[in-house]
C-alpha cells in the first residue's frame, strides 16, 4: 500500500483499502483560524445542546487578519477566545504567534503517522513531517468539532522521485514551482503526492514549502518520508521518537503515476501571473520591474528563508522603488532571525517587517497593492486580486530570487548576482 | 464552468442561482432540468474555486446525480457535504450517448445505459445516509439526537 492507503486504513481499523473507497476516520486536530467565528455561528443551538466532541480536537489560531483590521475581524477575533474559554480549549494560539500551518509542526501537533484536517486549503502542508493532512470546508468542520469523525476518500497516489543534487542558488521552492508548471494546477487532484528519492538534501523547513504547494496541483495531501532529518527536527522541538509511530509506503505499492526529477537540471523558476501553473524559467521573466517583494508566509517564512536573504542583502539596500514586506511564518521565527542578526540586516537593507501572520498574502490588509503594480512574492498563490488588487500581478519565486530582485527593483536571476 | 464567477457576490441563495447553472455550456440548462435528472459529465468535473453556489443550484433543481469521470476534489466533497450525489463511473460515461436513456440503482451500485449495466462501487452507508438527510449538518444533528436517546 501507498503512504495514504496505509495510514487511512490505520485509521479506519482496516487491513486493505484500495483508490476510492470511502473510509470513516476520526483525526487526530482540526485546524481552524480566524474562520473559526463562521464555522462555529453555524452550529449556535448544537454546541449548547451537545458540546464539542474534544476538547484537545480542535487547534485554533488566529493569523488571517491579525493585528484586527476592522472592527468585524476584531468581534470575529472576541467570539472565538470567548469559544475557546467556554469549551477550555487547550490548541489555542492567540494574534502573534504566527501562521497556523507553521505553529502546527513547530509545536508537534502534526506528527508522523498523524492525520489532521483543517479548514484552509494548506492544511497540506505537514506531509512535510510525515503526516497525513487535508483541507476541508467549514461545513465539515463545523461538523467534526461536534462528532469528531469524518469520511475520507483513499486517494489515487502519485510517486515523485527525486534525483541528484540541487544547483547553487536553485531552492525547493523552484523545484515545486516546477512540478507545478509540468504537471498543471490540476494534475495531481485528488490525489496523493509521495516524494521519495534524494529528499535527504531538504530539511523540514524546505519539505514544508514543497508539502505547502501539493494544493496548488490539486492535491489532496503531500508527504515527505520520516527520515533522520525529520526526527532530528521533531527532537529539537522536544518530541521524541517514542511519542509517533511513522508510516512508510510498502516498496510494492501501486502508483497512478510516477514520475521522476533530475534536480541538477533545475534553475530559478518564476509563476507568473495568473495562476501558479504558468510557470516561466527566471531567463524569460527578467527585468520586468516590481514595486513591492514579500518575503515570508507558511511558504517561505521560516528561518532558513530569513537566513539566505540576509545573506544576500548584508550591505545592500532594497532598490527605492520597491518595498520590500518581511513576514515571518511564527513568533519563533521571528525571534531566532532576531537573534541571527537576519532582521537587523534586512530592516538595514529597507525591508519592513510585518506581524508573524498572513499579512498581504490574501490580500486582506498590510500590502494590499495598487493597479498596474506588480510583486515578487515568496508566497503560494498569485492568483487575480490575491493580494487585495485585480488589476495587479503578483510573480512567485524563491526567497534567493526575490532578495536578489528586490536589490535591483526588478526580476533577476540569482545565480548572476552573487557569490555564495 | 457551472456557475459564472460574475455572479459570486450577487447570487448566494438556490433560487438566485438557479438561472445561471451551466448557462455558458448550455443556456437552456436551468429551464429543460427536472427533478430527479441525471448530469452526465466528463473529467475533473467541478473544477475550480471551492465556492459553494454551484452546489447550491444544482441541489436545488432536485437533481438525482451527478455521474462523471472524474470530480475535482473540493467539490466533491462540498456536494456530498450539501446532500447531492455524486457517482465517478468512466465506463458509463464513455458508454453514453446523447438521448440515451439512463438509470441508477445506488443501492445495488449499477448505472443502465439502454441494456447496458455497468457497476460503481458502492457508496458506503455514511455517504448515502448524508445525502438521504439533505446533508452533512442535518446529518450530524440526526446523529447526535439518536446518540442522545440511546
Amino acid at each position: 500500500m501507498t503512504f495514504a492507503e496505509k495510514i487511512l486504513a490505520r485509521y479506519a481499523g482496516e487491513k486493505q483499502v484500495q483508490p476510492g473507497q470511502i473510509l470513516t476516520v476520526k483525526p487526530d486536530h482540526l485546524l481552524m483560524h480566524d474562520n473559526a467565528a463562521p464555522i462555529i455561528s453555524k452550529i449556535q443551538s448544537e454546541l449548547k445542546e451537545y458540546g464539542i466532541y474534544k476538547r484537545d480536537l480542535p487547534i485554533i489560531v488566529l493569523d488571517h487578519v491579525i493585528p484586527a483590521a476592522a472592527e468585524k475581524n476584531a468581534l470575529q477575533h472576541k467570539q472565538i477566545r470567548e469559544f475557546v474559554k467556554t469549551y477550555k480549549i487547550p490548541n489555542f494560539f492567540d494574534v502573534g504567534y504566527g501562521i497556523c500551518h507553521q505553529i502546527v509542526i513547530e509545536k508537534g501537533l502534526a506528527l508522523p503517522g498523524t492525520l489532521l484536517l483543517g479548514s484552509d486549503s494548506h492544511t497540506c502542508s505537514y506531509g512535510a513531517v510525515g503526516a497525513f493532512s487535508s483541507g476541508i470546508d467549514r461545513t465539515e468542520a463545523a461538523a467534526l468539532l461536534l462528532t469528531g469523525e469524518t469520511w475520507l476518500k483513499v486517494p489515487q497516489s502519485i510517486k515523485i522521485t527525486l534525483k541528484k543534487k540541487l544547483p547553487r542558488l536553485v531552492t525547493a521552492k523552484d523545484v515545486i514551482l516546477s512540478i507545478i508548471g509540468d504537471i498543471s494546477s490540476s494534475g495531481a487532484d485528488y490525489c496523493s503526492v509521495e516524494f521519495q528519492g534524494a529528499v535527504s538534501q531538504f530539511s523540514v523547513d524546505e519539505r514544508f514549502t514543497m508539502a505547502n504547494m501539493g494544493v496548488e496541483m490539486g492535491a489532496k495531501n503531500t508527504m515527505f518520508p520520516v527520515d533522520e532529518i525529520t526526527t532530528r527536527y521533531l527532537r529539537s522541538i522536544g518530541v521524541s521518537k517514542s511519542k509517533y509511530i511513522p508510516v512508510q509506503p510498502d516498496p510494492d505499492a501501486t502508483y497512478d503515476r510516477e514520475l521522476t526529477y533530475d534536480l541538477s537540471s533545475i534553475g530559478p523558476v518564476v509563476a507568473t501571473p495568473h495562476s501558479v501553473d504558468n510557470i516561466k524559467p527566471i531567463s524569460e521573466v527578467e527585468g520586468i520591474e516590481i514595486q513591492q517583494c514579500l518575503l515570508g508566509t507558511c511558504t517561505n517564512g521560516r528561518i532558513s528563508d530569513f537566513q539566505a536573504a540576509a545573506k544576500i542583502l548584508k550591505g545592500k539596500k532594497v532598490h527605492p522603488a520597491v518595498r520590500l514586506l518581511l513576514l515571518p511564518a511564527s513568533r519563533a521565527v521571528y525571534l531566532d532571525a532576531l537573534k541571527g542578526g537576519y532582521i537587523k540586516t534586512l530592516v538595514e537593507a529597507g525591508g519592513t517587517v510585518l506581524p508573524p501572520g498572513c499579512g498581504p498574502c490574501l490580500g486582506a490588509h498590510q500590502g494590499v497593492l495598487a493597479p498596474g503594480e506588480r510583486c515578487l512574492s515568496t508566497s503560494n498563490r498569485n492568483f487575480k486580486g490575491r493580494m487585495g488588487c485585480k488589476e495587479a500581478e503578483i510573480y512567485l519565486a524563491s526567497p534567493v530570487t526575490v532578495a536578489v530582485s528586490a536589490i535591483h527593483g526588478k526580476i533577476t536571476d540569482p545565480r548572476k548576482e552573487t557569490k555564495q | 464552468m457551472l456557475f459564472p464567477g460574475k455572479y459570486t457576490y450577487t447570487c448566494s441563495t438556490a433560487e438566485e442561482i438557479k438561472p445561471h447553472l451551466l448557462e455558458d455550456l448550455d443556456p437552456l440548462f436551468a429551464k429543460n432540468v427536472k427533478e430527479g435528472d441525471l448530469i452526465i459529465a466528463g473529467k475533473n468535473f467541478g473544477c475550480g474555486s471551492s465556492r459553494e453556489q454551484p452546489v447550491l443550484g444544482l441541489k436545488s433543481v432536485g437533481l438525482a446525480a451527478v455521474v462523471a469521470e472524474s470530480f475535482a476534489r473540493i467539490f466533491y466533497r462540498s456536494s456530498i457535504n450539501q446532500g447531492l450525489l455524486l457517482i465517478e463511473c468512466p465506463a458509463a460515461v464513455k458508454a453514453y450517448k446523447k438521448g440515451d436513456i439512463v438509470s441508477l440503482d445506488i443501492e445495488r451500485g449499477t448505472i443502465s445505459i439502454g441494456s447496458n449495466t455497468f457497476s460503481f462501487p458502492k457508496l458506503p452507508k455514511e455517504i448515502l445516509a448524508i445525502c438521504d438527510a439533505g446533508g452533512l449538518l442535518p446529518y450530524t444533528r440526526q446523529k447526535l439526537k439518536q446518540k442522545k436517546k440511546r
